[in-house]
This record gives structure tokens, sequence and C-alpha cells, in this order.
């Protein structure tokens, strides 16, 4: 099939950029999303023109590199799917594409498809980790964890930190990355200890940041790609208001 | 030159504790004083970095992706072996350490693991109290699978995201001591040079790849945990940036590089669906433990798979190996695999596949447990192929995976340049021909937060470190050396992609270093890829410049260490005169087609020494000694 992608070029932070169209011939539908920019990426560099620049890496889905808006859809049409993992099997014969980087002010554009993401680490250096000093920890057994609660933290834990959350989102708020971590670690004993000023200390990062506030519009939660649920931010809520109380 | 592996004397379960003993300790006053340069943030490095830092030294590290958080460590899926024995399925340190070696083929030190096998339970207690949310069962207990050829479940999990998960508490680690100060984190920066002064590694110079710029960071040790080298073969399951260079670069100023042949092809990936494909996905070999491999008795037999009956079904691996069945080792597995696709008896649209199938697994046990064991791999699965494997049988097929081979290092995990570690898959210690499944996480995370912190706390305690500036002579000549390289790859200005050359370097590698190799074939692909590499460097095209953000030129580093590095692989797959493991020399096999090794010859590491851009290596062995193991012949019939 041909596929016209119209996408959004920009050559470093303050070049005002633009969107360029491009059209790929006889692409199958067995490829990737990311196969197809490869291909277009070819053409470019024979062309003499300067290819896309777009983050990328494992290409299964988990090391979050990837992620842009496909069509105004953050990482593309197919949910709980990066983009790494979407197949043109997804698209038809002539579709023309339009792809942009994440616009948020907590994530400045580097180049083309590419943004800083690294607001995200200063998120998880104020307080995404239980403080245990390697060699200190006791026999593994020693600590019981419910089932259940076990299965819902690992579902928090399996953010990839990609930014589609921060894309979708009107307000461009971390609210889902920032409470999937506090929530995986307050589902367990473990994350106990300093739970208050984990959450505390990770909200007054997000917002210095110059992340938005969220107004529940759920939009992050319908493009996660590890279909992480917005009760995780119920829960990042609750966490806030037990931070505040004197008995919580 | 002689390798001196320095173990520790004493019985095997004592030598870690007499390292321990009486290594050299740092005043901890004095620790902050000295810089250690952390290069990757994988299982290795993160876990290093952050248990350094908690030490007190002030560290500095530095990965190529945007944060920490995305090494490649984090797309491993099975599990983490430890020795805890919860089952009380009979498992033990010793039985670890046994399963490890004999596993390996017998082409690794006994010393170094026999202490993984022992550090394997810290490493589970410490995962637990990060909040790494392994599974449990309802007991509130945590549970264990059998994995990979094991016949005790000795691995702990997390879904099919372990390999996440553990990097997850090692890069909150991280960015604890990052958030203290002790950890300066450098994210988007390649390692292109070892710089080396008076005989020790002291400092290293990195590009930024948002800038171009080069910078210098000078240190008191160096410690590399950069990965494998698995993208050697362009097709692999290892992500897009994973390389060689910062462990090349290294070589190339005096570490030595061991066994760059052992290359593990894993059986379970997903089969090649185009000629455009960038790279393979692996599921998981916990797959096997419910899936039946099987292929069509009679070649050519086109019909799909609910069509054809049981009798003309071959479950090969569980005919040929009763006792293990679908669980044989992953090299074991791959070169069945290889053999009945070779046999024309291979399915698909390409026929370069085997079917894993799950059809009597949920007949047995209900859609529902199979879901709630593989449900993501199934789902991967499907989102990939476009096919439900709760329908028909998954199609697989076997791909590069791991390098068990990587730079030399002691006991010590010092590499031949004193002062320059070498942590995790960047080495080559513990896995020797063939790893086992569920290994690669222990062995990260044994290296960066039990072992290193001895072992570079008893070289700093006992070197003589001058100080150095980055404004020494040598950070000058390291720096001017990356710059000239880089500048050259941009100036060539020729009319093939680095993608193209990529791909011709993986197809030459894939077939001369792959499952089967031979003299003949060997011979013609040192050939080929040197004359590969001649036209690398006169014919590559790099768009863009080398002042912002450039991926091809990236690349194109990367590719051009790897057509050096293939050249090694296949003069070491010539060498290596044997069998073992994943090197599998047609003309070494036993009359029932498995491995032969040659223990009398080949029982060694084999180092090789970079002695010049167009010299051929040279090959320093180290003779490995078995004084508590008996080595025989691997047998899983």
């Amino acid at each position: 099939m041909q596929i016209s992608l119209n996408i959004w070029r920009q050559y470093s932070a303050t070049d005002p950029g633009k969107f360029v169209q491009y059209t790929v011939e006889s692409v199958s539908s067995d490829l990737s999303f990311l196969e197809v920019l490869d291909i277009l990426n070819e053409q470019l560099t024979t062309a003499g023109e300067r290819p896309v620049a777009f983050d990328h890496d494992c290409r299964e889905g988990i090391c979050g590199s990837c992620g842009m808006m496909v069509n105004g859809q953050a990482h593309g049409p197919q949910q709980r799917t990066s983009v790494c993992q979407l197949y043109m099997r997804n698209f038809k014969d002539g579709d023309t594409i339009t792809l942009e980087p994440w616009r948020a002010k907590a994530f400045p554009i580097v180049k083309d498809l590419v943004v800083d993401r690294s607001a995200f680490d200063r998120i998880a250096a104020a307080g995404g980790y239980v403080a245990v000093r390697t060699g200190a920890a006791p026999e593994a057994s020693a600590l019981l964890v419910d089932k259940p609660n076990a299965d819902t933290a690992f579902d928090y834990a399996t953010c990839i930190a990609c930014g589609a959350c921060v894309g979708a989102c009107p307000n461009a708020s971390a609210s889902l990355f920032t409470a999937a971590k506090i929530s995986h670690l307050a589902s367990l004993p473990q994350g106990h200890p300093d739970r208050k000023g984990r959450v505390v200390k990770m909200t007054q990062q997000m917002t210095q940041e110059g992340f938005g506030d969220c107004s529940n519009h759920g939009e992050c939660q319908s493009v996660c790609p590890k279909g992480i649920s917005i009760d995780a931010i119920a829960q990042m809520r609750r966490e806030y208001i037990r931070a505040q109380l004197p008995f919580g | 030159m002689q390798l001196n592996p320095r173990i520790p004397d004493g019985p095997l379960p004592e030598k870690w504790d007499t390292f321990k003993d009486r290594c050299k300790l740092v005043n901890p006053s004095n620790k902050p004083k000295h810089s250690i340069l952390v290069v990757g943030t994988g299982l290795a490095g993160a876990s290093a970095a952050a248990t350094l830092a908690e030490q007190g030294y002030t560290v500095k590290s530095f990965c190529i992706q945007d944060s920490p958080r995305r090494a490649h460590s984090i797309a491993a899926q099975g599990g983490i072996n430890a020795a805890k024995n919860y089952p009380n399925d009979g498992d033990s340190v010793w039985r670890l350490f046994y399963d490890t070696i004999k596993g390996g083929d017998y082409r690794s030190r006994e010393a170094n693991v026999y202490r993984l096998a022992q550090i394997s339970n810290q490493i589970i207690d410490h995962c637990v109290a990060q909040g790494v949310p392994f599974a449990r069962e309802y007991g509130g207990l945590l549970a264990n699978r059998s994995f990979g050829g094991a016949q005790v479940s000795r691995t702990f999990y997390a879904k099919g995201q372990t390999g996440q998960q553990l990097l997850l508490g090692a890069y909150g680690a991280l960015m604890r001591q990052v958030a203290a100060g002790r950890v300066e984190q450098f994210p988007r920066r390649e390692m292109l040079d070892l710089v080396v002064i008076d005989g020790r590694a002291r400092g290293i110079v990195v590009r930024n790849l948002l800038t171009g710029a080069f910078e210098r960071y000078d240190g008191d040790a160096v410690v590399l945990a950069t990965g494998g080298y698995s993208n050697v073969y362009y097709l692999s399951t290892n992500g897009k940036n994973s390389n060689v260079t910062a462990a090349w670069r290294a070589h190339k100023r005096g570490a030595l590089f061991a066994n760059p042949c052992f290359t593990q092809i894993h059986p379970t990936c997903i089969p090649v669906a185009s000629a455009f494909q960038s790279k393979l996905t692996l599921m998981s070999e916990s797959l096997r433990n419910d899936g039946r491999v099987w292929v069509p008795r009679q070649a050519g037999d086109e019909r799909s798979p609910q069509q054809i009956p049981e009798a003309d079904r071959d479950y090969y691996l569980e005919t040929r190996y009763p006792t293990f069945g679908n669980l044989v080792p992953r090299d074991v597995a791959s070169r069945n695999a290889k053999q009945v696709i070779d046999e024309g008896r291979g399915v698909g649209r390409t026929g370069l596949a085997v079917y894993l199938d799950f059809r009597d697994a949920i007949a047995a046990q209900g859609k529902a447990t199979i879901e709630s064991r593989y449900g993501n791999l199934f789902e991967m699965y499907q989102r990939i192929t476009g096919e439900d494997p709760y329908r028909e049988p998954m199609r697989i097929y076997p791909a590069v995976h791991y390098t068990m081979g990587g730079l030399w290092v002691d006991y010590h995990l010092m590499s031949t340049v004193p002062g320059l570690f070498v942590l995790g898959e960047a080495n080559f210690s513990d896995h020797g021909a063939n790893r086992l499944g569920a290994s690669a996480l222990m062995q990260g995370l044994a290296d960066g937060y039990f072992i290193i912190p001895y072992t570079l706390g008893n070289y700093i305690a006992t070197a003589e470190l001058p100080e150095v500036t980055t404004g020494d002579e040598a950070f000058g000549e390291a720096e001017a050396s990356a710059r000239a390289r880089t500048l050259k790859l941009l100036n060539i200005k020729g009319d093939r992609t680095v993608l193209d050359f990529h791909r011709t370097l993986g197809q030459l590698i894939w077939q001369g270093v792959g499952m089967n190799r031979s003299r003949e074939q060997l011979e013609q692909t040192i050939e080929a890829v040197r004359s590969l590499r001649a036209e690398f460097w006169q014919n590559l095209l790099i768009p863009g410049d080398a002042t912002s953000l450039n991926q091809s030129l990236e690349f194109a580093g990367r590719v051009a260490d790897f057509m050096e590095l293939g050249e090694v692989m296949a003069r070491d797959a010539l060498a290596r005169e044997e069998s073992s493991g994943c090197h599998f020399r047609s003309e070494y096999q036993t009359p029932e087609g498995e491995a032969r090794r040659r223990d009398e010859r080949f029982a060694t590491a084999a180092a090789w020494r970079y002695q010049g851009d167009n010299i051929p290596p040279t090959l320093v062995s180290e003779p490995l000694n078995f004084e508590n193991v008996e080595l025989t012949q691997r047998s899983y019939k």
C-alpha cells in the first residue's frame, strides 16, 4: 500500500518547525509503524535530505523510548500499544498519517519527534523508590504480601515512562506517570515507610516541572500502552490527603 | 602474556567469603574523594552506580538513552534465578552452580559461577525490599517457576516483565543517589574512548549525542556495564541502540576480548516476516513449559496446523530428548529447529519457523490458567503476527539474543587494563558457552550490587592513583582520535546508508558465525567482512551534521565497531576447534549429531588481544581448571 506521512519537522528547540508531507510506496501490512519510518529515512538519506529524528530502542513496547502523536492519538489507533508495536495492518492503502511530537511545556522539543523527558527522571528522583541500602535487606520470605496487593502493585509498576499520558492530556499533566509509581509503592508494605514524604515530594516536583494538574479527562488511561488505570490518580489523591493528616 | 584470574585460595564454597574477609577497605572518609565512572545503566550499571554511591564514592553515571531507565535489561521477560529452594524441590547453591556450569558446557570458571549462585539469594532479598512486585501465591509467599531446562523451580518472576521490574528497582536506587547528590547522571552520552594513564584506566571520552560535543571525564576507576553485542547480527532481540562500542574501544586500549564467538541463539522468537524487518522479538522461553514444539513429519506438508493429525506431527524435542523434552537448553532447542527446517519441514509462509502449540495445555489446564501465565506474551504475539495463539499454534524461530563473550575479566571483574571493571553482559565471565534462562538478570545484579562494591574497593585501597586531570595529554589524544573518527564517518559522503551496510554485515555473520559453523565458511566470512569493512570506509553515506542530534552518525560509529568485532568473532570460532554449547562446528560432532567438546585442548577461555586495525589479533588462552565438577558430555536425552 501507499502511505502519506505528514510529519512535524523541527531542527532544534529554537527552530519554529513545520509539517512536511512525504510518501512511502509498497508498504507491507506486516511492517511495524517504525519500520515505515526507517524506510522513509532511507529514502531521505539517499536523496541527500535529513532523516526524521525519533527516539526508539527495544521496539517491543517496554523501554518507553518511542512515542508520538499519530493522527492526534498518542501512540496511534490501537489501544494498549506503543507506537513500535503498531503494525501497518491497522492502516489502509492511501492513508495519510500525521505525526507530531508530544506537546507539553515540560517536554521541550529536541528535534523533529524527539522531546526531552528528563522531567520524569526528576520526578522519580524526588521519591519514586523505597529507600533501602544494598545489603540491608531481610530474608525475602519474611515479608508476606497479599496476592491481590502484589498484583495491583505490579499493574501500576508496568509504567514505561513514554510520556503518552502527558501528550494526550489537555492539561499536559503527568499525573498518571507520577501516580503509577506512588500507587505501586503504596500497594506494598515495603512502600509504607516514608509514604507521606514520597507523595508530597513527587507531586511537588511534578508541579515544578510545569506539568498541568489532573481534571479527570481520562485521556491518559485510554492511550496508556500499559493500560494503567486512573484509579492510580485517585490513590495518589488519597495518599496526598493522608499525608496532610497528623493521624493519617 | 599470561592471564591471572586471581581466584582466591581455599575450598570452592569459601572462596568468596575468604576474599571478602581479606580484601582491603577504603577509609569511609576517603571514599568521596574517589570518583568512579560507571558507563551503562542496565541492571549491572545502575546497581553498581547506586551501590557505590551508597558506600560514599563520588559516582558519575553515563547512558546513551534519554533516561537511565531505558537500558535494554528492561526487555528481559522470564525471570531471575536464585537458590532459595522455597518450593522444597531439592535446589541448593551447589545445584544452581552445577546447572549453570554444566549448562555453559564447562567453559566458565568454577569460582565465578559458584559465587554467582551464592549471591543469588541476596539479590532476591534486596529486590523484594526495594518493592519489586514479584509474583506471589495466595498465601503471600513468593511464587517460583521452572525455567529453561531446570528441573527445580528456582525462577522468580514478575509476569513476563521481570527485567523491567528489576531494572526499575535499580533505577529507583540510582535516582535516590542522584537526589542525594552522590551520583551525577549523564544521559545521551556515548563513550567513545577509554583513557589509560600509566597503565591504569583513568577516564573516558564521551560524545554528547544532543550537541555533538566531546566531553572528558576523569576518575579513579572506570566501570563498563554496556551490555552485549548481539546487534552485530543486525537482526537480534536486542534494542536498536545496543552496541559494542564502549567495550570495543576499551579493547583497542588494551582490554582483552574473550570468547567473542559465544553468542546465544534463543529458540523462541517471532519469525522474520519482511525484508525491512528491523529487529526480532523474543518471547520468553517460559512458554516451553506448557507449549509443545512440533513440525509436520513430511517435508512440504502445507496443511494448516489444525488439519495436521497427531500421527503426522513430529514433536521432535520430546522424541529426541525424552527426559527434558521441550525444556532442553536454548542451544539444543535452536539447533534442532534449524535442523528440521533445513530438512524442509519448516512451517509458515517463509518456511523458517516451527510450531509452539498450546492446544494440549489449554485442554488440560483451561484457557484461564494459560492466560494468567502467558497472557502478555500471547497478546504480544498476536499484535505482531495478527494470529491468535489460543486458537492456532505460535510460529517460532531462533534469533540471536545474548552474547556470553565479552571483555575478559578476572575474579575481581577487572579487565586486563587495571582499574577498568566490566560487569554484566559486557564481560565474559559466568555463562561459558551457553547461558541458562533467567541467569542474565542474576549475573547483572550480582555484579553490580554485591561484587563490585568489594572488588573495586580493594582496587582503590591498594592501587597507586596519582592525581590526573582531563587536561592531561592522554585525554587530549583520546578526544582527538574519537573526534577524528566521528568526522571521518561523516565526511566519506559515499552512497550506501549505514543501515544497508549493517544489514549486509548481519547476514554475513548470521551465515558464518550462526547456529552451525565450519572452517570453510568461517574463512570466507573473515574475508567477506574485511572487504565489507573496506567498502564501508569508502562508500558510507551519513546525512546531517555532527553538531546536533544525528542518529545516523551514532549508528555509523557503532556499525564501524561491529565490522571489526565481526571479524574477530569469526577468528575465534575458527580457532575453537570443537563444539561447545552455542558454538557448533560441523567438523566436531558426536555420531548422534550433538556437540563434541575437546576438553583436552579447549577447556579454556579464548582472550583476544588487539594488535592494530589491519593486523589479526593474537590469542591468549586462560586454562579453566575444574576441581569440583566432573566434565561430562551434556546429555538431555
